[in-house]
């Protein structure tokens, strides 16, 4: 019984990945991440993915911030933390948010405000879908590991 | 802060000062990592032990100069006896000192410019790769990482490691490093890469490839590099 269990959340793993890859939402980056995590690292792509959620919370604040000062014009600063949005989503296969950022880093070198707010705007909304389904993913991953029998440590 | 004899390479995998890194078995290749980015230092690391690389990774140019023992507030170049280094992976963009100005740092150097240095970034600008390779780059490797490319530069590490080993015994690496340096005049990077087809640094293909030096700087001595045990000593000759 707990076999059938853990093989059909296997399924339903997988199809939310190739959901997501068909959405263009992840792109092979996160595949390598996957295929770095074994028994020695039995937690590897959820602990990169939690401190990519931290960094980028903070990143989307000082945007955030940034472009809702009176007298906003610091579009350097912006710039860098687009750069450093734009690295660690690549490094994890967060394609959408990434390239969402590409379209914002543009509006940003053209000092375009408004189409930097639309272009924030929409990065916050790719970035809680992306969240929202990772987080999907670790929450079937860790019951079928349970399902299966095996020790997995709860993430929170 | 004293550094010199505050760490040992006996202590086990403790953070000192925002470094963060395991002792060195005279047997293991130890990779000095360099990036501003936690989510991008978890990954490299995770990847260089992957492949049996030992990693120290720090998140700036002036921790890892700090780390070598090559920080200008010290006049010493003695870094941490015992905590060799044979290859360092930086990061392009950095605040503070970038990846390029940390690799002329560490050409200008007597006792490290023979450490192999790879360049990583997320932007393919041939312009930007040149001026790497020009400046003394073994590789450049475009983000995101994977594991092919660290698989890549395990092979010419494996080299450099074994070149200097001339099992006069274990007791100081950089001794045996350096001595080796001595006997091999130009004290390039190239002298000591025993790949014979290996070309100039400076002439890449122009091609947006991912890895530009990847076809000059694969080992003719190791047929199917990924598949050949990396611990196995391949030299072809040692001039």
């Amino acid at each position: 019984m707990l076999g059938l269990g853990a093989d059909r959340l296997r399924a339903d793993m997988n199809r939310l990945l190739a959901l997501l890859f068909h959405q263009g939402v992840l792109d092979e980056q996160f595949l390598q991440l996957q295929q770095l995590q074994d028994e020695s690292s039995p937690n590897f792509v959820s602990e990169v993915v939690n401190i990519y959620f931290h960094e980028s919370e903070k990143l989307l604040r000082n945007l955030r911030g940034l472009l809702m000062e009176k007298e906003f014009a610091d579009y350097k600063k912006m710039g860098i933390h687009l750069n450093q949005f734009m690295g660690s989503s690549s490094s994890i296969g967060a394609k959408r948010v990434r390239n969402v950022c590409v379209a914002f880093r543009a509006a940003s070198e053209q000092t375009n405000r408004a189409g930097c707010l639309r272009a924030l705007e929409l990065l916050e909304h790719e970035y809680c879908y992306l969240k929202n389904k990772l987080h999907e993913l670790f929450q079937i991953e860790q019951q079928r590991a349970l399902a299966a029998g095996v020790r997995y440590p709860m993430q929170n | 802060m004293a550094r010199n004899g505050t760490v040992s390479w006996r202590r086990r995998s403790e953070k000192v000062d925002g470094f963060e890194f395991s002792p060195v078995d005279s047997e293991e290749v130890h990779v000095l990592a360099v990036d501003d980015s936690l989510v991008d230092r978890k990954v490299i690391e995770r990847l260089l032990r992957i492949t049996s690389c030992k990693v120290t990774a720090v998140d700036s140019g002036r921790r890892a100069l700090q780390f070598l023992g090559l920080d200008e507030e010290k006049n010493s170049s003695v870094g941490f006896d015992g905590l060799k280094v044979d290859l360092i992976i930086t990061d392009y963009c950095m605040p503070g000192m970038t990846g390029y100005e940390l690799l002329k740092k560490i050409k200008e150097s007597s006792t490290f410019r023979q450490i192999p240095v790879v360049i990583m970034s997320s932007e393919n600008v041939l312009a930007r790769i040149d001026r790497c390779l020009e400046e003394g780059a073994e590789d450049f490797i475009v983000k995101p990482v994977k594991l092919s490319d660290v698989k890549r530069l395990r092979d010419y590490m494996t080299k450099e490691v074994k070149m200097g080993n001339d099992g006069t015994g274990g007791a100081n690496k950089r001794k045996q490093r350096e001595s080796f340096d001595l006997s091999s005049s130009p004290p390039s990077i190239l002298s000591s890469s025993p790949p014979s087809s290996l070309s100039s640094p400076s002439s890449p293909s122009p091609s947006p490839s991912r890895s530009p030096l990847s076809s000059s700087l694969s080992a003719p001595s190791s047929p199917t590099s990924l598949d050949s045990p990396i611990r196995r000593l391949k030299t072809t000759n040692t001039d």
